[in-house]
């Protein structure tokens, strides 16, 4: 009960508080050395110190008191704040697909919380319609909430309730699916559900946002909308990642859930195609395709759901001069499977050659990709590459590295043979092993260039 | 049909509700409407960086400067108390496409919203608490950001990053004590470059750059107070001598009601100058909707039930179509004719010098529904634009009575749902006085709608930022550096004998200082200094151009100079008119320039007697003033610098005594 009444509060905040006899959502009447302040006490976020009360002054704003300049306090009145978002019922049309939308947490469903002063996932899907009308004109929304995690908290338990839940979703005449997840691992689930959800008949879309939804420049409806577009009226029947293509509101990327990446801490168009171009853009008018060849949409329901990962598989990012131990102890505590990332192409030093030889002797698949994050394993060019190929290390062409570490779990998942696992790494089951890069498949231009900044400057980024 | 004319009512109106000028207004007049005002002044801090990030600040770009563009679009959000705010949706309804111009040299990626904040500027926090140390406010124990939204695009973000510093503090006017409500630092926005129909361009480099806002209580009764208000907030921030100067880096918001009004704001006053004025008008303007308010209150028994009627115009309504309709027709807009029922004289009665009430609706389909203007025209135009019997056919076109008014209006089809719901929106308005807006002003003393006003609805706490706690010790720390209080500098002043003419120059450009400094250092008579930086300097400040490398501690190296060299300051004056130019200039070369000469009073007063007995031969005039003037004139070049020309004409009125 002190919980509820003194939100956040401890220490000596908090007994300044019960020693007046004030609550959290009270107006307080403060005399203090510093002078007198009246407010409403807001809960305070529980990582802060405990020598302060925040106020909500008239005028809006918050203010803090320290409580050691506190000479009385008086509750003048109470008012709690209630959160109220229009919700509406989805206005259901015949003419319109059927969408359904998964809420797993992540910041394209947010809201405000006191207890940390931060944005955490606590809008229901429902109520992310009244605060995104438009998705109406797009298609008909059904909404499952699956779980509420932060995207950093989403691993291989969820990616099989996901696959699971797609499964039974198809099966139930979806025509779309959406999946609205936080931006950190969302290429990693976008993989997982590549490999554990095939010969998909319709599209599945994850989407995120950038910008949490609190604030007005959110991405989180835009990206929202493209992904409904996406899902309801797209071609495209794979699972494909839903983000902003430029910074600008313009137009969203549709990328291949096994090729694409998190390339920026924040900027919103930080998703990108690794080693190829995306599949398509996506407007709000509509769906234009990049890639000619793709999975086309389907009327049958014949999905095949692959629910299947091992855990003891873990990745290990080279650096110069690192020692044998490193192997040895992952092995050691029963890893069954390593992605190694290692430099240029597919390269580690001398020194860990023997861990290598201990590992493949004792059944550990070891495989290379690569820290450039473009281009190809290319273990032939030296001879350091073919000795390790001798030791039992399997090169995965242009695979990304998460990709690597989510498809050896789930290779893990469904056979212990060090043959079988190799064999299913290296077919590619939508591209994550691509046969060629395409010139435009790396582009990372510098600033400062003449011809670049003049592209900048006309096009918007 | 009655006899009615729009320009005889608008007169009427005016007279009716008791409008006078500016110039003619009396304190009795702004009892009789409750005139009531309270500022919210902006100042930018002269610090290095800008407030959020650690891009320069200050450092601006013509409009067609830029390395980049971003497109944005602003949706509103809940606040923290769970509502949305009344402005969030109206600019919703606005649909703007926001572009965003970015200049690499004076903006990053966190202008455009795309990389979290980093930690407050150090410098323009303690120049904040120094300012809210002056207003005598309470200082907060701890500064907590927050996120004020705005939705007109001028921030990327879609909100202001902003922070109390202190609640409750006074300043003192010569007559009265205003009370201080509050002072926050917070970033500044964007500068727009223009906003036509739904496309609103803005330039990012004044964004971020740190600003105070210090807001007072509705404490102004009149708009001369008012003014004096602003002014001294002026002078308080700049005696600190850390906020900017200079076009756009001080911007007022003035509030202002008259009894039974409501809260307007009018918004980025740029000169203290136009606030009489602008405050003035605004007060009427409330005053003579309220007088609407009760015409429409006799009118209408129930408002609620109040609609308008109308009908589209097309082309092949030939007897409808005028100039201004067949223009539209032609742009692919569509005309709608519309009926205000029980209108008659409203639409012509005054609200502003030169405007009616009609212009309310006009502002509004300009600014809510992005259509610019000529957007309509209307049944009471002061200069009609269509003939009387053109209206007539409209009139019967709608069913239209002679109690009713018509407006004809146009747009884009897209449009055109928000603007009839504008158009009845307004006038349901009117029907309970004055909305809450903010407005945008005009040079000529009259503003127009900009938005509707804000509430407190639209804060929430900044999750990207933790708390700073303000602690004892460094608002100790600030204290010993603070500058003196501008009520006290100005007693002083009145102390010393300055001329009042000086004041607004000495604070305004902080001279205060550099008077004390050089009375104190050089034992100069600080009435003589204020007098000479007042007067003298501030002329040479106006007519000539200064060197980049110029400034006022020039002024104070000058008067060591002249104290060490035991020249009289009358040197000052053209020594500055050399240095103003070339700063670097060394004095001694300056009075070589000058021809200047060292020498006594005897020498300088040698030639009184024969220049006199040459005056009185020559009888230039009979007048012995003009004696001494003309022996002034012959003498004073040579007497500067080495004697006070005050002086000089004490001695040579008393050799003239003498000779007669």
């Amino acid at each position: 009960m002190t919980d509820q009444i003194f939100q956040g509060y401890r220490g000596i905040a908090l007994s300044t508080l019960k020693k007046y006899n004030v609550r959290v959502w009270g107006q307080a009447y403060i005399e203090t050395t510093r002078g007198v302040f009246r407010g409403t006490v807001l809960p305070r976020s529980e990582n802060d110190d405990d020598r302060h009360l925040v106020l909500k002054i008239e005028t809006g704003y918050n203010i803090g008191i320290n409580v050691s300049t506190i000479t009385s306090m008086k509750e003048t009145g109470y008012q709690k704040a209630i959160y109220k978002i229009p919700e509406k019922e989805f206005p259901y049309s015949d003419d319109k697909p059927t969408v359904k939308l998964f809420g797993t947490g992540g910041t394209i469903a947010s809201r405000l919380d006191y207890r940390t002063g931060a944005v955490i996932p606590a809008f229901s899907p429902g109520e992310l319609y009244g605060a995104v009308p438009e998705l109406a004109d797009i298609c008909n929304i059904n909404t499952e909430k699956l779980f509420a995690v932060f995207s950093e908290n989403m691993g291989p338990d969820q990616y099989i309730t996901l696959a699971k839940a797609i499964g039974k979703e198809i099966e139930n005449g979806a025509d779309g699916i959406i999946i609205g997840h936080g931006t950190d691992t969302l290429h990693h689930t976008a993989a997982a559900l590549s490999f554990m959800v095939q010969n998909l008949p319709i599209p599945v879309i994850l989407v995120g946002s950038q910008r949490s939804s609190d604030r007005p420049s959110s991405d989180a409806a835009l990206n929202l909308i493209h992904a409904s577009y996406a899902a309801g009226h797209g071609d495209i029947a794979e699972v494909l990642v839903c983000m902003f293509g430029p910074t600008s509101d313009e137009y969203g990327f549709l990328h291949r859930g096994t090729r694409v990446r998190k390339m920026h801490s924040s900027y919103r168009s930080t998703f990108r195609t690794i080693g190829d171009t995306p599949v398509a853009t996506v407007t709000r008018e509509g769906i234009e395709h990049i890639k000619k060849k793709y999975n086309p949409r389907r009327k049958d329901r014949k999905v095949k759901i692959m629910p299947f990962f091992n855990e003891l598989v873990t990745m290990l990012y080279y650096y110069p001069h690192m020692k044998p131990e490193m192997l040895d102890s992952l092995v050691e505590m029963g890893y069954k499977g390593i992605i190694i990332v290692g430099t240029g192409l597919g390269h580690v030093n001398r020194e860990l050659y023997p861990a290598l030889e201990r590992a493949k002797e004792k059944g550990v698949s070891v495989f290379m990709t690569l820290q450039t994050i473009w281009g190809y394993v290319h273990m032939m060019v030296y001879e350091t590459g073919r000795d390790m190929m001798a030791k039992g290390v399997v090169p995965l062409g242009n695979m990304l590295p998460e990709v690597a570490w989510v498809k050896l779990g789930w290779a893990l998942g469904q056979t212990d043979d060090p043959d079988e696992v190799k064999e299913i790494m290296l077919k590619p089951v939508n591209d994550e092993i691509t046969e060629r890069e395409p010139y435009n498949g790396y582009l990372v231009y510098q600033g400062g260039v003449k011809e670049v900044e003049e592209f900048i400057r006309q096009f918007r980024k | 049909m009655k006899r009615f004319s729009p320009k005889r009512n608008y007169e009427s109106t005016r007279k009716l509700i008791g409008y006078v000028s500016l110039q003619d207004a009396t304190e009795e007049d702004y009892r009789r409407i409750g005139f009531k005002s309270g500022l919210e002044v902006h100042q930018q801090l002269d610090t290095e960086s800008k407030l959020f990030c650690r891009c320069p600040a200050g450092i601006y770009h013509d409009n067609h400067d830029y390395d980049a563009e971003v497109i944005r679009h602003m949706r509103p959000t809940l606040s923290e108390l769970g509502e949305y705010d009344g402005t969030a949706l109206m600019e919703f309804k606005t649909r703007k496409e926001i572009i965003y111009h970015i200049n690499n040299e004076n903006a990053c990626t966190y202008e455009v919203d795309d990389t979290p904040p980093f930690p407050i500027d150090r410098e323009a926090l303690d120049i904040a608490l120094e300012i809210a140390l002056l207003c005598k406010l309470n200082i907060v124990g701890e500064v907590h950001i927050i996120r004020k939204q705005y939705l007109d695009g001028s921030i990327p973000t879609g909100f202001q990053r902003s922070a109390i510093l202190g609640v409750e503090g006074e300043i003192e006017l010569t007559n009265k004590r205003v009370r201080i409500m509050q002072l926050s630092i917070e970033e500044d926005s964007c500068r727009e470059i223009s906003d036509i129909g739904h496309t609103r361009i803005f330039k990012t480099d004044r964004l971020g750059m740190p600003l105070i806002e210090t807001v007072t209580h509705t404490d102004m009764f009149t708009p001369w107070e008012l003014k004096e208000a602003a002014e001294y907030i002026r002078y308080l921030n700049r005696s600190t001598g850390k906020v900017r100067t200079g076009i756009g880096s001080g911007r007022e918001d003035v509030n202002v009601s008259c009894e039974g009004g409501s809260r307007v704001e009018i918004k980025g006053v740029a000169h203290n100058r136009w606030i009489p004025k602008l405050s003035h008008n605004e007060a009427f303007r409330q005053y003579a909707l309220l007088h609407i308010r009760n015409i429409l209150n006799v009118r209408f028994n129930d408002p609620a039930e109040w609609k308008i009627e109308y009908r589209e115009i097309s082309g092949n309504d030939t007897a409808l179509l005028s100039e201004p309709v067949k223009k539209a027709l032609d742009n692919d807009m569509q005309v709608f004719a519309l009926n205000l029922p029980g209108f008659y004289s409203i639409l012509s009665h005054f609200t502003q010098p030169g405007k009616i009430f009609a212009d309310e609706i006009s502002d509004r389909l300009k600014v809510i529904a992005c259509i610019e203007k000529p957007n309509m025209i209307h049944s009471e135009e002061l200069e009609p634009l269509i003939s009387r019997d053109k209206w007539k056919k409209v009139s019967a076109f709608l069913g239209a009575s002679d109690n009713d008014a018509q407006i004809i209006l146009w747009g884009p089809p897209a449009d055109i749902p928000t603007a009839l719901e504008t158009v009845e929106e307004r006038i349901h308005l009117a029907f309970s006085g004055v909305p809450n807006e903010t407005r945008k002003s005009f040079p000529d003393g009259t503003t127009m709608f900009e938005r509707v006003l804000p509430g407190k609805d639209r804060m929430y706490p900044d999750t990207d930022s933790a708390p700073i706690p303000l602690q004892d010790e460094q608002i100790e720390e600030i204290k010993p550096r603070l500058p003196g209080f501008v009520s006290e500098r100005i007693k002083q002043m009145q102390k010393w004998g300055i001329p009042e003419d000086t004041y607004d120059y000495i604070l305004s450009k902080n001279l205060y200082p550099l008077i004390v400094s050089i009375s104190n250092d050089f034992g100069f008579d600080p009435r003589v200094i204020g007098i000479f930086l007042g007067h003298r300097f501030k002329n040479i400040e106006g007519t000539m151009k200064a060197h980049k490398d110029f400034n006022y501690d020039i002024i104070y190296k000058l008067l060591g100079f002249i104290n060490s060299k035991g020249l009289q300051i009358d040197m000052a004056a053209p020594m500055i008119k050399v240095l103003i130019e070339h700063p670097k200039m060394r004095y001694e070369s300056i009075l070589t320039i000058l021809n200047y000469k060292n020498v006594g009073a005897d020498e300088i007063l040698a030639p009184v007697d024969f220049l006199y007995k040459k005056f009185m031969e020559e009888r230039l005039s009979d007048d012995p003033g003009s004696a001494v003037n003309w022996i002034m004139g012959q003498l004073r070049n040579h007497a500067t610098g080495n004697l006070r020309l005050s002086e000089l004409r004490r001695k040579i009125e008393q050799r003239i005594l003498a000779n007669d």
